[in-house]
């Protein structure tokens, strides 16, 4: 009989703090200090510990609390943003499944102020969507040029649907090309870019694709120097170290190796180091091209190359990568720099190595200059983009 | 009163009795649950259940879940779910991992993630293409992105590492695939690529660096497998493959303790059965590792049992290939032999699963094929089923049942 009793009450008592746990929720103090563990964390793991734990009582905040973990983005690095995102689902399910309202004004109105994360207010939108979508979907349209890339992309697909439902009066034909033009100018991303362009051209309409993504068309290559082995990546060759227009050095094979001027006429700005040397093996390349900006700014260089490589702005070495022929596109690498005012040099070192079949010939790299949403930033004095073959051909058949 | 006797008794049998079981968890549920790449033991084979042979498409299809987003990782099935990856977005930054109901696909959770580290992938792969491991209390979700996520089995986070921020080089255009496994306490994680190549091995409590090796500077898509320690029958190792060849490492330290030095495969992985392991290596060679710490002993190897994308697998005392061609090359594990050949509906990239006497096999464009491999003269195609989508991804099968993905389904496929 003791022990019924003693079963009974360990069996309330356990359902009592069961209770208590779901229950409690955190104060507004304790959730701010939990939320600053989270965007504390760092790299090699530092702060999970503590992360963990914090997270185990935000679970706990109340649904208002979401909107100050989807702020506290705004200060967080890449590792804190996903804790961060971790709280806000767990609030989320265990809100929705206890069937309380989430505010959806305020996360309405968190979405529409751009200053936030654009993370955080993708994230805003995807919750208003899931719980009000004519909300959703009303709001879309206003969000064309938006920091954050995913909903700019929704908008400009949005924006398409509507150019491809035109007609073909001359009326129409005029409206489509000006919502083309429209998403164009908003466009990022290399696909929604490149059928944009596609429907343009074929209504008559030229597009300068060099400009919008901000490829560097000109400049100037030296080489080529030796890689046998592979070992040219790690080797200094003089203009590592000087630039030096009238300077002529010893290259590869006892060669002279001087500075020659290049020119890429390609929509897309690739250079074709091969175009320059012959179709090389086992030899090292420099690209040298300047950017006069009128203020110091921070941009993005976006490298697309197969070849290792490395890269400095300014005589400043800020990224390098010996991987050959893996594969290469649009924007593979982003690497952030600082311009300065006036002139800014650009130097790249393009390595080719030994392997001998069909998908290895390619020595080559495009190279932008972008803010970090992927909108071009363009030298004061850049010239007009080369014409492309493909360009040419569009503006012919249009003539 | 009897009846709250009774039903505190049972309360407490059962609340007890699941503790109890739980405490003893790893040595009876791994036998018959999929934790791994390749099963708990990352060897393919099925230990218990009895999958259907004789496949049949308007029966044995349990139910079919709709996926998010890309993925060729396989599913992994723990504590009576179905966990799987996938990646989606136009970059593919948006990594989820999902657990779905084992009895009908309904999703129980889901929990997204943004990329921190490299997305490109070639056009046949994505970001999703490591297996998540689980040791049975959390799941250890590795994307090509080399962000690496530690849920409980109720989708809570537990610990998260960005491996690219740690190590800005380790990427591979191509995209990575090694999937990883949990030995102990240590989450064995191989990102080898042709810039900055490492294994690591992570604290599975709190994700931080127990040990960090530099590995050849190579791509390589190979995963880890587990090895009996030849001299300590209490301790298992890890097989590290990549190009240079096989080292096995004391997962608790990282500390070597054998190499294989004459090259391996960079794709299909090594598997081990009775005591060997076998390498892709110039075909397929056959291992016994030494109670010492030399080479370990070769004992034999054959150029004819060349395996393609897909790995190894030994089921009755014979070894399983699969070539370029979709060609299933059977042998011999005593001496390599070949025995016999049969074409296959390929391309395969997907690794077979065996159980009895029976291989499973799914090729690219989705047709699950069994063979019965028992004949002598030739193994026989006795069903197929054609799931008609892509896939890649080796199949998980857990209590009978095959799970498979594509890029946008989850199938059971099970009797009803």
């Amino acid at each position: 009989m003791k022990l019924n009793c003693f079963l009974a009450c360990l069996f309330l008592w356990s359902a009592v703090v069961g209770l208590c746990e779901v229950g409690k929720s955190i104060e507004s103090p304790d959730v701010e200090r939990q939320i600053a563990i989270l965007q504390a964390v760092g790299q090699e793991g530092g702060g999970n510990e503590r992360a963990k734990s914090a997270l185990r009582k935000l679970e706990q905040a109340d649904g208002r609390s979401l909107l100050k973990v989807l702020e506290a983005m705004e200060e967080a690095g890449n590792l804190g943003l996903n804790w961060l995102r971790a709280a806000a689902d767990t609030i989320i399910d265990r809100e929705l499944a206890a069937r309380r309202p989430l505010p959806l004004i305020e996360l309405g109105e968190f979405l529409l102020d751009a200053r936030h994360h654009p993370r955080a207010r993708r994230y805003a939108y995807e919750l208003v969507a899931r719980l009000a979508p004519e909300a959703a979907a009303r709001l879309l349209p206003g969000m064309l040029y938006d920091p954050s890339m995913e909903l700019r992309r929704d908008a400009i697909q949005r924006l398409l649907e509507k150019a491809s439902g035109e007609n073909s009066t001359q009326e129409a034909t005029v409206l489509r090309t000006l919502i083309y033009r429209q998403a164009l100018g908003a466009a990022r991303d290399v696909d929604q870019i490149q059928s944009i362009a596609d429907e343009l051209r074929r209504l008559g309409q030229e597009v300068d694709l060099p400009r919008h993504f901000g490829f560097l068309m000109r400049w100037k290559v030296i080489g080529p120097f030796e890689n046998t082995s592979r070992l040219g990546f790690d080797r200094v060759f003089p203009p590592e170290n000087e630039i030096n227009w009238n300077a002529d050095y010893l290259g590869r094979k006892a060669a002279k190796a001087k500075w020659l001027d290049f020119v890429t006429d390609d929509e897309y700005g690739m250079v074709d180091i091969n175009q320059v040397f012959g179709p090389l093996k086992e030899a090292v390349a420099y690209a040298y091209a300047e950017f006069e900006s009128p203020e110091a700014m921070p941009i993005e260089l976006r490298l697309g190359c197969k070849n290792a490589w490395k890269i400095w702005l300014n005589g400043d070495f800020l990224f390098g990568r010996d991987e050959y022929h893996r594969g290469m596109r649009i924007d593979q690498y982003r690497i952030k720099g600082r311009l300065k005012p006036g002139k800014n040099g650009i130097l790249l070192k393009i390595c080719q190595n030994e392997q001998m079949e069909d998908w290895t010939v390619q020595w080559q790299f495009q190279l932008r200059v972008c803010d970090e949403n992927g909108t071009a930033i363009l030298s004061q004095n850049r010239p007009s983009s080369p014409i492309s073959a493909g360009a040419k051909n569009t503006r012919s058949a249009i003539q | 009163m009897k009846k709250l006797r009774t039903f505190i008794l049972v309360f407490i049998v059962l609340g007890w009795g699941n503790a109890l079981q739980s405490a003893d968890a790893p040595d009876l549920q791994s036998l018959s649950e999929w934790r791994h790449f390749r099963g708990t033991d990352a060897d393919g084979i099925v230990r218990s259940g009895k999958p259907p042979a004789l496949l049949n498409k308007g029966k044995h299809i349990a139910w079919k879940a709709t996926l998010p987003g890309r993925g060729l990782s396989s599913p992994i099935v723990v504590g009576g779910r179905v966990f799987l990856s996938c990646a989606s977005g136009v970059n593919q930054d948006r990594l989820r991992v999902r657990c779905h109901s084992i009895e009908d696909g309904t999703l129980l959770w889901e929990r997204q993630f943004w990329a921190t580290g490299r997305t490109m992938c070639h056009k046949k792969t994505n970001v999703a293409a490591p297996t998540p491991a689980s040791d049975g209390k959390q799941i250890y979700a590795l994307f090509s992105s080399n962000d690496v996520f530690c849920l409980d089995l109720d989708g809570r986070l537990q610990w998260l590492r960005g491996l690219t921020a740690d190590y800005p080089n380790a990427s591979n255009s191509l995209g990575m695939a090694s999937s990883p496994i949990v030995v102990g306490n240590t989450l064995v994680i191989q990102s080898e690529n042709d810039s900055e190549s490492f294994a690591v091995g992570l604290d599975v409590e709190n994700g931080k660096n127990r040990w960090r090796l530099d590995r050849p500077k190579a791509a390589n898509w190979t995963s880890p497998v587990l090895l009996q320690d030849a001299a300590d029958t209490n301790r298992k190792l890890v097989a590290l493959q990549s190009s240079k060849g096989v080292s096995a490492i004391d997962p608790a330290t990282g500390k070597t303790v054998w190499n294989y030095s004459d090259k391996a495969a960079t794709i299909p992985s090594s598997v081990v059965a009775e005591g060997i392991l076998l390498v892709p290596s110039l075909g397929i060679t056959a291992l016994r590792p030494r109670s010492d710490s030399n080479e370990p002993e070769e004992l034999w190897r054959s150029s004819r049992l060349r395996p393609a994308t897909p790995s190894p697998v030994v089921l009755g005392g014979r070894i399983f290939t699969i070539n370029q061609a979709g060609v299933l090359t059977c042998g011999d594990l005593r001496n390599g032999q070949r025995l016999w050949q049969l074409r296959l509906k390929g391309p395969f990239s997907s690794t077979p699963v065996g159980w009895g006497k029976y291989l499973y096999l799914v090729n690219e464009n989705g047709l699950l094929q069994v063979v019965n491999t028992e004949p002598k003269e030739e193994g026989v195609v006795v069903s197929q089923m054609d799931l008609a989508e892509t896939i890649l991804c080796t199949p998980a099968v857990y209590g009978g049942a095959l799970y498979l993905r594509s890029d946008r389904h989850l199938w059971k496929i099970a009797e009803p």
